[in-house]
């Protein structure tokens, strides 16, 4: 009987390994999945323990803190509530979720700590301390800017967004949008109540705002000057189809300053479908069209800005089915984010140069020292310094004697550009107003993009320009 | 060095690990390193020299290492418990003491085990009465829709399966040493499958019977798999016919099948095991939240685990506690294990199980006698398959079952009982090795 006996001892073995084997799958190779996954409460009930970190705006206001809950565990505060949730997100243990910088910063805020450190510190049990996220966020901005959104004559409750940059670092200073949450209760609904954040996650017709990009591709690429001449007359056939001006007005030959500062649809149509479908498509993926802005923020919070045709899929870039004349003014299914709006802002105003955008100023330990400074850092030269100063005169133009006068500020030059595309049923007069700018254009220290999702007929100069004004002069009279 | 002497060494690293695991446990409870700790072990220590010595006694020239070995295991398993619940662990400290007094009572009373094949029917028949137990009503219950203990409100909780495992082993061993000559004489050969005449298929009739009745009985394929594997394994040692366990595993295997489709509980135990990440199923009652928590469980420990005492059981702040891993000191002691001490740990405590059942099938080796050989190798396997059961279940190899992981599970049944199988094995082990 000794066979048998050997080979059931042999298949024993056999089990045996199947459950090391087994043991070894969830312990080591599949463990980051497990330790990620969605229905796992364990990482988030270890992060329950650890005393996050808190996010501070410019001005040392707190956005977010960490107060002591019931059995060792903390539990996160927003002061500033729907001013700056939008932002700041949230990191709610309870509902296993957490969005915005609260996410993307999560590591710093829960304390990244690495080598020895760590390992003592574990042996040791003591408590885990996050570190503090400084951010370049402006509260008073901020506040003008979701004050301004809220009072601007629309269509139902208040729907839109702020994003002002720092041209030369690329700091975000303002970002706000409405409707925005109590980030202190993020499963609340109600209809003045939503986690999506317009600034970064939307897709909107930019409208005539996108013909800043169309002068740039046009002078960069020298195939124009700010004074080359175009005939503006209405209505043209662009891809097969008449497209007219506002009021079907014709403007005869003009230049481009006078194109951009009248907003001429027809000329800048034309521009782009000479310019071409190629050099456009470039121009655009240096500005960061096609791609997710690289801004320190939860990616799948990021919408990436292109066209789209209207089956509802984004177009290949440079698609043949582009109606590139269309693009060039905003139009033919182009989608932006209000952020990529004014990164496009910026570009011009910083000489060409767009810098990353980022939130995070720097992080700080406990102990107050800085562990990680976040440096201004280019993203693209998208134009030669040249076009920059030449497209930056043509918007001031456009503030000085054209559609933007109302974002005219004393004694500081504006550089601007407006937009109002339409939206909703054809006939109905619904439009999304527009205003990208930047000032002072001499030195330039903010660069902006607002919208407002739904007027009755307002326009970018009308209803977004003054917006764009008082979130600018409150900037620029802060000094910054 | 004598076999006894070897014993006590062996009893070292169970002292030591029983001292440091409290050490372990209490620094991290309350950052003090009492001396109840080394109490604690002085303790544990006495009672397995006194296990020892009994031994030295009665059994002179039993195999050395396997006592040693049950002492790490149980010594491990208090450790384990009482980080996990310290009423619990004072429970099982108690039901350890009641195991070794079991063992010498058996030890005393079975000196001669052979006697025991003179009540291979009474046996079969209290077997049979145990794994009934759980269906009568009134004392019998239900856990997750398995049939596998029996209460006395107030009085007592008790797992007769852990009894009737080691009975039905008994009574097959004994009742194939009878008839294993004629199941093999005659065989003929079919398409290179050996198959034995048609008459003599009444003994494997009655095991394939037994297996299915307790699969009916039970409602749980896991244990079945435990009691039908371990009948199996002993048919399969005395007849050396590999067709008996293959149409046999077949047999199991349709029966599996049926259960699975039509008891709604082995179901779900099954869908859980299958699909243990899908929303709706972990979220459902009597769903994948067990399963799916053991894994979590083991991820969160990985290679060297987090540490005696750190691993998250609980849900912090939660009134009443809220559980994360259900049954973490019986069922799931192993997700424990894994979390707090890694696959290191995991991989210790399964080889320690290797050894012990590598020692018992040495001992069915040795054995000059087909009753001695068939039950050592029937306890053996049946020992070995109830670790495979519960660590398969925790680790998804197989649908979770809930049967106790030797030695180390709290639970009075189950020490008991074990204690008993050891001694049956050292009896074996002692006559065998007598001669030599």
């Amino acid at each position: 009987m000794s066979g048998p006996i050997i080979r059931l001892f042999g298949l024993i073995v056999v089990l045996f390994a199947l459950l090391i084997g087994w043991t070894s799958r969830w312990t080591v190779f599949e463990a980051s999945s497990l330790n990620n996954n969605q229905l796992n409460r364990r990482t988030l009930i270890d992060e329950q323990r650890i005393k996050r970190g808190q996010i501070i705006a410019d001005d040392g206001t707190v956005l977010a803190r960490s107060v002591p809950a019931s059995g060792q565990i903390w539990t996160r505060f927003y002061p500033t509530r729907s001013l700056f949730a939008q932002p700041v997100g949230y990191a709610i243990v309870e509902f296993g979720r957490s969005a915005g910088l609260e996410r993307s910063r999560g590591p710093e805020l829960r304390g990244l700590q690495t080598g020895l450190g760590s390992v003592f510190g574990q042996l040791g049990g003591s408590q885990r301390v996050g570190d503090d996220v400084d951010t370049t966020l402006d509260p008073k901005a901020q506040q003008v800017a979701t004050a301004q959104l809220q009072s601007a004559s629309q269509i139902g409750s208040p729907k839109g967004s702020v994003v002002a940059l720092n041209p030369r670092t690329g700091a975000v200073l303002v970002m706000a949008a409405l409707p925005s949450y109590d980030d202190n209760r993020p499963d609340a609904t109600g209809p003045t109540t939503s986690t999506f954040n317009r600034s970064t996650q939307a897709g909107y017709p930019p409208g005539s705002t996108f013909k800043v990009l169309t002068a740039v591709a046009a002078i960069d690429s020298g195939k124009f000057t700010p004074s080359s001449t175009v005939n503006g007359n209405s209505p043209v056939t662009i891809s097969g189809v008449p497209l007219s001006n506002d009021g079907n007005q014709s403007f005869g030959t003009i230049d481009l300053t006078t194109a951009l500062t009248f907003s001429v649809n027809t000329v800048w149509a034309q521009v782009a479908e000479t310019v071409g479908r190629q050099t456009m498509t470039d121009y655009m993926r240096r500005f960061g069209f096609y791609s997710k802005p690289p801004l320190d923020y939860p990616p799948d919070e990021l919408n990436a800005s292109r066209p789209y045709a209207p089956n509802g899929r984004p177009y290949a870039p440079g698609s043949p089915n582009e109606d590139i004349g269309r693009i060039g003014i905003g139009q033919g299914g182009l989608q932006v984010t209000p952020l990529q709006m004014a990164m496009v802002a910026s570009a011009v105003a910083n000489n060409g140069k767009l810098m990353v955008p980022h939130l995070t100023s720097r992080v700080v330990d406990q102990d107050g020292r800085t562990v990680q400074t976040i440096k201004p850092s280019t993203y693209a030269q998208v134009m030669k310094p040249s076009t920059a100063q030449a497209v930056g005169q043509m918007m001031t133009h456009v503030v000085q004697e054209g559609t933007g006068t109302a974002a005219a500020l004393t004694g500081i030059t504006v550089a601007g550009k407006t937009g109002t595309a339409s939206v909703g049923v054809a006939g109905a007069n619904v439009t999304q107003p527009w205003f990208i700018a930047f000032a002072p254009v001499q030195n330039p220290q903010v660069a902006i993009a607002v919208t407002v999702e739904r007027t009755q007929g307002g326009f970018g100069g009308t209803v977004a320009a003054p917006i764009a004004k008082a979130v600018m002069q409150t900037l620029l009279a802060e000094g910054k | 060095m004598s076999a006894r002497n070897r014993e006590l060494l062996g009893l070292i690293p169970a002292s030591l690990l029983v001292t440091a695991g409290f050490a372990g446990v209490f620094i991290q409870r309350s950052n003090v390193l009492s001396n109840v700790s080394l109490t604690y072990g002085a303790i544990f220590l006495g009672l397995c020299v006194a296990g020892h010595v009994f031994i030295r006694i009665t059994l002179p020239h039993a195999d050395p290492y396997m006592f040693p070995l049950v002492a790490l295991l149980a010594s491990f398993g208090i450790v384990m418990v009482y980080r996990i619940s310290a009423t619990d662990a004072r429970q099982q400290a108690q039901w350890f003491v009641l195991g070794l007094v079991l063992f010498a009572v058996t030890v005393i009373v079975f000196r001669d085990y052979r006697k025991l094949e003179q009540y291979r029917y009474i046996i079969a028949f209290v077997s049979l009465g145990l794994l009934l137990l759980p269906r009568l009503p009134g004392i019998g219950y239900q856990a997750n829709g398995a049939y596998l203990g029996v209460r006395i409100p107030g009085v007592f909780v008790f797992q007769p399966t852990e009894f009737a495992k080691i009975g039905f082993v008994v009574f097959l061993a004994s009742y194939l040493r009878d008839t294993r000559q004629v199941m093999v004489m005659g065989a003929r050969r079919i398409l290179g499958v050996t198959i034995p005449p048609l008459k003599h298929f009444g003994p494997v009739v009655v095991i394939w019977g037994i297996g299915m009745l307790i699969l009916i009985t039970l409602h749980d394929i896991g244990s079945s798999l435990m009691f039908y594997g371990g009948l199996l394994a002993v048919l399969y040692v005395a007849t050396d016919r590999l067709s008996f366990v293959v149409v046999g595993l077949l047999a199991f295997g349709l029966g599996a099948w049926y259960l699975g489709t039509h008891i709604p509980h082995v179901h779900d135990r099954v869908e859980a095991w299958l699909h243990p990440l899908d929303p709706t199923l972990y979220a459902r009652p009597g769903g994948s939240f067990q399963v799916a928590n053991s894994m979590f469980a083991q991820a969160a420990g990985g290679m060297f685990g987090q540490g005696f005492g750190q691993a998250t059981l609980t849900v912090p702040g939660s009134h009443p506690v809220a559980y994360l891993l259900p049954a973490p000191q019986t069922d799931m002691i192993y997700a424990v294990i894994t979390d707090e001490l890694g696959l290191f740990g995991g991989v210790a405590v399964i080889l320690t199980y290797l050894l012990f059942v590598a020692r018992g099938f040495k001992t069915a080796l040795l054995a000059r006698d087909s009753f001695s050989t068939l039950l050592a190798a029937g306890l053996s396997a049946v020992f070995a398959l109830q670790v495979f059961v519960i660590v398969g279940g925790v680790t998804r190899v197989i649908p979770l079952t809930g049967v106790t992981l030797p030695f180390i599970s709290y639970g009075g049944s189950s020490i008991v009982a074990n204690f008993v199988l050891l001694a049956l094995l050292l009896l074996i082990s002692d006559r065998a090795r007598q001669a030599t």
